[in-house]
């Protein structure tokens, strides 16, 4: 009898049996025509945690987040995300991580509501139009649900593009710089978002060239410099003057 | 057990008449493509039919062509916008992101393209009957347009893709698009000009149209995601 059941468990939630880490890399390599932008990189982050991967121009941020999010192949190394590796299993890693990028990926011909219906029907939500609603009200955005993308503010455009990568409320947020063109009144908007999900235990990474926010918003940090993370571990402790020493003893390499 | 494969087709479904809506819905609104491609079209029609001044006998030999090359010339307008709507970094990569198998994208492009390419068609085959004189205006036309479409729209969604990442994307997909497409064009023209001569019989010509458009499809749908991931 125990043994039906410990083989029951075994078959009907593996996850249970040891929770993954919600982002594992390792030795990463990513090159574009031979050029290296992530030269053997590796970290994890905890489920739940909120990862700011701070780094100055060209570090690989970016290329780091859209390998995370699947969208570059890495040219060596493996990722995980919530236990799925992004090349093997990508529509796994697709369907629980949401990608939120330098350009808003939302379409400007359609109304703030159209684009957010097209992306929960993408993901065969059945409460794609409540859901769409609710985060339209939550973005501050109602007021602009029928209106054409490209009648919106950069700032609303960006809100919306929040709201696009939360709309199939994603166990891993991948954010690129989210606080661009936001004012302060946004920029208060997204920091409770990621506070949200961190006490709903959601993980969220995030990119930002603003030391002070990323430090307050991380509980774990990356700091990346020339393709190599030169820091790697809890933000707590962390000061905006040890990521700029970090920096400049990276360019300095 | 079952249930998965059948979810998964279910959402496969929806993911592609999804992105139908989404592409012909920002198309209605702006009219971009339309509008380039029937002005195209019929500029196309109206030009050959001054540059040749056709008798009877000529409009029959030269017409199907002349509304061939001015279907062909103004699809490649439409084709190259169908896919640069999805381009950032990456040739498609707002729809990368997303959990959808890319053969869907790729038939959702082909179906998109195939329903703008026609609302074209339907607005120039009355001007071309009107100018040439000829009786194209029957239910033959129908599969005949169709099937020429449909191998057009197979060929431009995989290769617009692929020139889509490249700095010269507005030369290189004429130039990848019209040698693949020579089997659509003999095959529509031929059938085409079979309306007016019935001794050629049509059969053959729709056979070859048919044929070439399932192979197309068919071998595209696997191999887009090599297209357009890295």
């Amino acid at each position: 009898m125990s043994a039906q059941v410990i083989r029951a468990a075994e078959a009907v939630a593996p996850e249970a049996r040891a929770k993954p880490a919600a982002i594992r890399v390792e030795r990463l390599v990513k090159a574009f025509d031979a050029r290296p932008a992530l030269r053997g990189i590796t970290f994890s982050v905890t489920p739940g945690a909120t990862l700011t991967i701070f780094g100055p121009n060209g570090a690989g941020k970016t290329t780091l987040l859209r390998a995370l999010a699947t969208l570059a192949r890495p040219t060596a190394g493996t990722i995980e995300v919530g236990g799925f590796d992004v090349v093997r299993e990508a529509h796994e890693v697709r369907l629980r991580t949401g990608y939120v990028g330098h350009q808003p990926y939302i379409y400007e011909d359609l109304t703030a509501r159209e684009n957010l219906l097209f992306f929960a029907r993408m993901y065969g939500l059945r409460d794609g139009a409540a859901r769409a609603d609710a985060l339209l009200a939550r973005m501050e955005l109602t007021a602009k649900a029928s209106e054409r993308v490209r009648t919106l503010s950069r700032g609303q455009a960006q809100r919306l593009a929040l709201a696009r990568g939360l709309i199939h409320d994603p166990e891993t947020l991948l954010l690129d710089e989210p606080d661009t063109g936001l004012d302060e009144v946004a920029l208060a908007l997204l920091e409770r978002l990621i506070e949200e999900r961190r006490a709903r235990g959601q993980t969220t990474a995030l990119t930002t060239h603003n030391l002070e926010r990323g430090l307050r918003l991380a509980s774990e940090a990356l700091t990346l410099v020339g393709g190599r993370a030169a820091y790697s571990g809890p933000a707590d402790g962390l000061s905006a003057e040890a990521v700029l020493a970090l920096y400049r003893k990276g360019g300095a390499a | 057990m079952n249930a998965t494969p059948s979810r998964g087709a279910r959402l496969a479904w929806e993911q592609l008449w999804a992105i139908v809506w989404k592409d012909l819905r920002a198309e209605l609104r702006t009219r971009q493509a339309w509008m380039s491609m029937g002005l195209f079209a019929l500029l196309t029609l109206v030009v050959f039919n001054f540059a040749f001044d056709l008798r009877v006998q000529d409009q029959r030999a030269v017409g199907p062509g002349a509304l061939w090359v001015s279907f062909l010339f103004a699809s490649v307008l439409g084709l190259a916008r169908n896919i640069t709507m999805e381009q950032d970094r990456g040739p498609m990569d707002r729809l990368m992101a997303l959990p959808v198998d890319r053969s869907v994208v790729y038939l959702a492009k082909v179906i998109g393209n195939v329903l703008v390419i026609s609302a074209v068609e339907m607005v120039a085959l009355p001007v071309f009957a009107a100018l040439y004189n000829l009786p194209v205006l029957t239910l033959p036309i129908i599969p005949i347009t169709l099937l020429g479409t449909i191998g057009v729209a197979a060929i431009g969604a995989q290769y617009a893709a692929l020139a889509a990442n490249t700095r010269a994307r507005e030369l290189l997909t004429p130039l990848l698009i019209f040698p693949l497409i020579t089997p659509v064009v003999i095959g529509a023209v031929r059938a085409t000009e079979a309306l007016f001569s019935p001794v050629y019989g049509d059969a053959p010509w729709l056979g070859l149209l048919a044929a070439f458009d399932v192979i197309v499809l068919s071998i595209s749908a696997v191999t887009f995601q090599f297209v357009v991931e890295e």
